[in-house]
């Protein structure tokens, strides 16, 4: 404990605070508040009822009312803090309102009804969950469906990405051919190419093979990343070409020198284009909305999108789900963020 | 057998051309050593002849067949890396395997060819380690044994001691002259470091700016240099090469004067020369010995002197600023004995023509 007291009042050289401790302190902080603050808001909400969800101001825990059974009625009576004319304050059961008055109850003397103005009570609430937003969707919903379709797209597509990507990057890495540079460059350039900007002829491709409305249509167009060749192709130009040769020379056909030689070595990078390629196509949500549009096809991503209807948005259930689909892409990042920076790092990525 | 001929060899990259006309035939169970400075194209004529690239012109031949186009793979021989080239993620014993597995060879003879290779190379107690996890000496053995087990037509190895410290680079070079012996196969080896080449080498090749300079036996080289550059390049320290004039020459004996009243005669063949021409008189080291002044001997200033122990280097400078290295069988030179004769012995000059080429010797 002393140790944590220590390092958290650790200060710039002697004994005083010296301004630049505080402006880190603050600095530190408003980064925490601005990059954790929105998830915590998201979690605390998604707990929260419908009717919670549209109170004003917006709390970051979730509260339910407090209920008391009173002799002599059925249901239990939600709970108010009273303020009674004569300036004390008692808890009291609310038995019906009318108007802005409402009929209250001490539950200690069922019989006496009290007439108080709705203005002078405050609900008792205390911290509960509204764990009905989790387990609805996966009892009532299609929400199992969605994961595992989410998880079939971003498996595959993952799987073909790294074997795609990997063979361009040994081609381009290891091979010299007229044109090589050029490829690479024309490769790399697509990178300057948004998603919105071939959904059009995408769209026209993938209708035309007949992948239209299939998991396929979905994993297909995203499988080839420039990105992904960059990354590689950067870090199988660094495996020595006379590893090659030696294998070349141990009778290798080109084919095992790939599968059993550049492609272990280059298990670093693989491992990053996975986490990559997991994120992405787990959190992709404009294609498959696209190209999906049977309902038991749905993604994750599409299938929150459900809860949002024309006219009845389902605040409780979309930000449960929410939650849900991060799970598996914020474990990623927890477990294997040192492969990540070790990526962004190698590939000069955002 | 493993007898590979090279017949006008051409490599060129793009404009660039690495080889010129390469002519090398070399014999059944033979050690050769290609030695040049680096960029002289020995480790490019070393992979043309592996099959890792090909020639722009030429052939090559092994045991009589035209192999020019026949890839890495198919020509049987095995090849040890500078870097050695060890599969990092693969144990010694997987390295070894690897291109047996690769020919389909039974696991049976695979295991029984890693394990002769093994004892044969003292890796057996490696054989379950990664490269990573073993010392530059332990890896070149590795790197020798999976040639080895692969039982080779020739082998061809590229400056394979040049990562080794000092000491380790002796006692290996001896292993590899042993091993050379017991298995009696074809070697072809590329080095820089003249010392390997003598002491290994069966023949040596000196190469330069993609040319053969001279083909031969370790002493026939020291012994004859064909030119300036093989004379420069054979034997430590270098040959003392200094500028003289031809005096008189006859068909049995050529007269040259040099500075520092540097007067020889030396007996070779000289018809071609004529009194008055440029030539340059060779001398090793070891051959110029302390005189006690007068006639035959050349002044000399010492510059440096090195004790190296059994022996003594002497640097010294003649006039014309021409520099002399003497080497001294003996200790105890005064460091203090400025101004010295030398005596040159006359049997073991070389005598280079004006273009360079060896005089040669009756």
């Amino acid at each position: 404990m002393s140790g944590v007291t220590t390092f958290l009042t650790r200060r710039r050289g002697g004994r005083s605070w010296h301004w630049t401790d505080i402006v880190s302190w603050l600095w530190l902080i408003g980064g925490l508040v601005i990059m954790f603050g929105p998830a915590v808001w998201l979690v605390g909400s998604s707990f929260k009822t419908p009717a919670q969800l549209a109170e004003f101001p917006p709390t970051i825990l979730p509260y339910v009312s407090q209920q008391a059974s009173v002799e002599g009625y059925d249901t239990p009576l939600p709970l108010y803090s009273v303020k009674l004319p004569d300036g004390s304050t008692r808890i009291m059961a609310e038995l019906r309102r009318i108007g802005i008055v409402a009929q209250m109850v001490d539950p200690k003397a069922p019989k006496d009804i009290v007439k108080v103005n709705i203005a002078d009570r405050q609900p008792v609430r205390e911290i509960g969950f509204a764990t009905g937003n989790y387990t609805e969707p996966f009892v009532h919903f299609d929400f199992l469906h969605y994961l595992r379709n989410s998880v079939f797209v971003t498996a595959m597509a993952t799987l073909i990405t790294l074997l795609t990507n990997s063979m361009a990057a040994f081609a381009l890495s290891k091979y010299k051919f007229r044109g090589r540079d050029l490829t690479m460059l024309v490769i790399v350039g697509t990178l300057m190419v948004p998603l919105s900007v071939i959904l059009v002829p995408l769209y026209s491709v993938v209708s035309a093979v007949g992948l239209l409305d299939s998991l396929w249509g979905v994993i297909l167009p995203t499988v080839a990343t420039p990105t992904g060749v960059f990354l590689l192709r950067q870090y199988m130009l660094t495996i020595p070409d006379e590893l090659l040769d030696a294998a070349r020379m141990d009778n290798a056909s080109e084919w095992q020198i790939y599968w059993r030689i550049v492609l272990p070595l280059a298990a670093p990078a693989l491992a990053v284009l996975a986490i990559f390629s997991v994120v992405w196509r787990w959190n992709d949500f404009l294609w498959p909305l696209v190209v999906l549009s049977r309902k038991e096809l749905y993604t994750l991503q599409v299938g929150l999108n459900t809860y949002a209807g024309q006219l009845n948005v389902q605040w409780h259930y979309i930000l449960a789900m929410t939650v849900v689909t991060m799970i598996p892409v914020v474990l990623v990042f927890v477990f294997l963020q040192r492969y990540i920076t070790s990526g962004i790092a190698g590939t000069g990525l955002k | 057998m493993g007898r590979i001929t090279l017949t006008d060899i051409d490599r060129a990259y793009g404009k660039v051309k690495i080889l010129h006309g390469i002519n090398l035939d070399v014999g059944d169970g033979e050690m050769l050593v290609l030695v040049g400075p680096s960029g002289c194209g020995k480790s490019t004529l070393l992979r043309l002849i592996a099959g890792l690239d090909r020639p722009t012109s030429g052939r090559i031949e092994i045991d009589g067949a035209d192999v020019t186009e026949v890839s890495a793979a198919q020509r049987g021989l095995a090849m040890v890396f500078q870097s050695y080239a060890l599969y990092p993620h693969m144990s010694v014993r997987q390295n070894l395997a690897f291109g047996l597995e690769n020919i389909r060879m039974p696991k049976a003879e695979v295991d029984a060819r890693i394990t002769e290779a093994a004892r044969m190379l003292e890796i057996a107690p490696y054989l379950d380690r990664r490269p990573g996890q073993l010392s530059g000496g332990q890896k070149q053995r590795v790197a020798i044994g999976r040639a080895v087990v692969r039982n080779p037509t020739a082998f061809l190895l590229d400056e394979p001691l040049s990562n080794l410290d000092a000491e380790l680079r002796i006692s290996t070079r001896a292993e590899l002259a042993a091993l050379h012996k017991r298995l009696a196969t074809t070697m072809v080896y590329v080095t820089h470091d003249q010392v390997e080449a003598m002491t290994l080498a069966d023949r040596i090749v000196v190469m330069r700016a993609g040319k053969i300079e001279q083909v031969g036996r370790p002493l026939d080289l020291y012994n004859a240099p064909a030119n300036l550059f093989v004379a420069g390049f054979i034997g430590a320290p270098r040959m003392n090469l200094l500028q003289v004039k031809v005096r008189s020459a006859s068909a049995t004996e050529v007269a040259v004067e040099g500075p520092s009243g540097l007067a020889a005669v030396i007996a070779a063949n000289g018809a071609a020369l004529k009194s008055g021409d440029d030539a340059t008189l060779g001398i090793r080291p070891h051959d110029v010995d302390l005189s006690p002044g007068g006639a035959g001997s050349v002044e000399a200033h010492v510059t440096l002197i090195e004790a190296l122990g059994p022996e003594t280097v002497v640097h010294a400078t003649m006039a014309g600023d021409e520099k002399m290295v003497a080497v001294l069988n003996r200790q105890g030179l005064d460091a203090g004995d400025r101004k010295i004769s030398l005596r040159l012995n006359p049997e073991r000059m070389h005598l280079f023509d004006s273009a360079g080429l060896r005089v040669p010797s009756l």
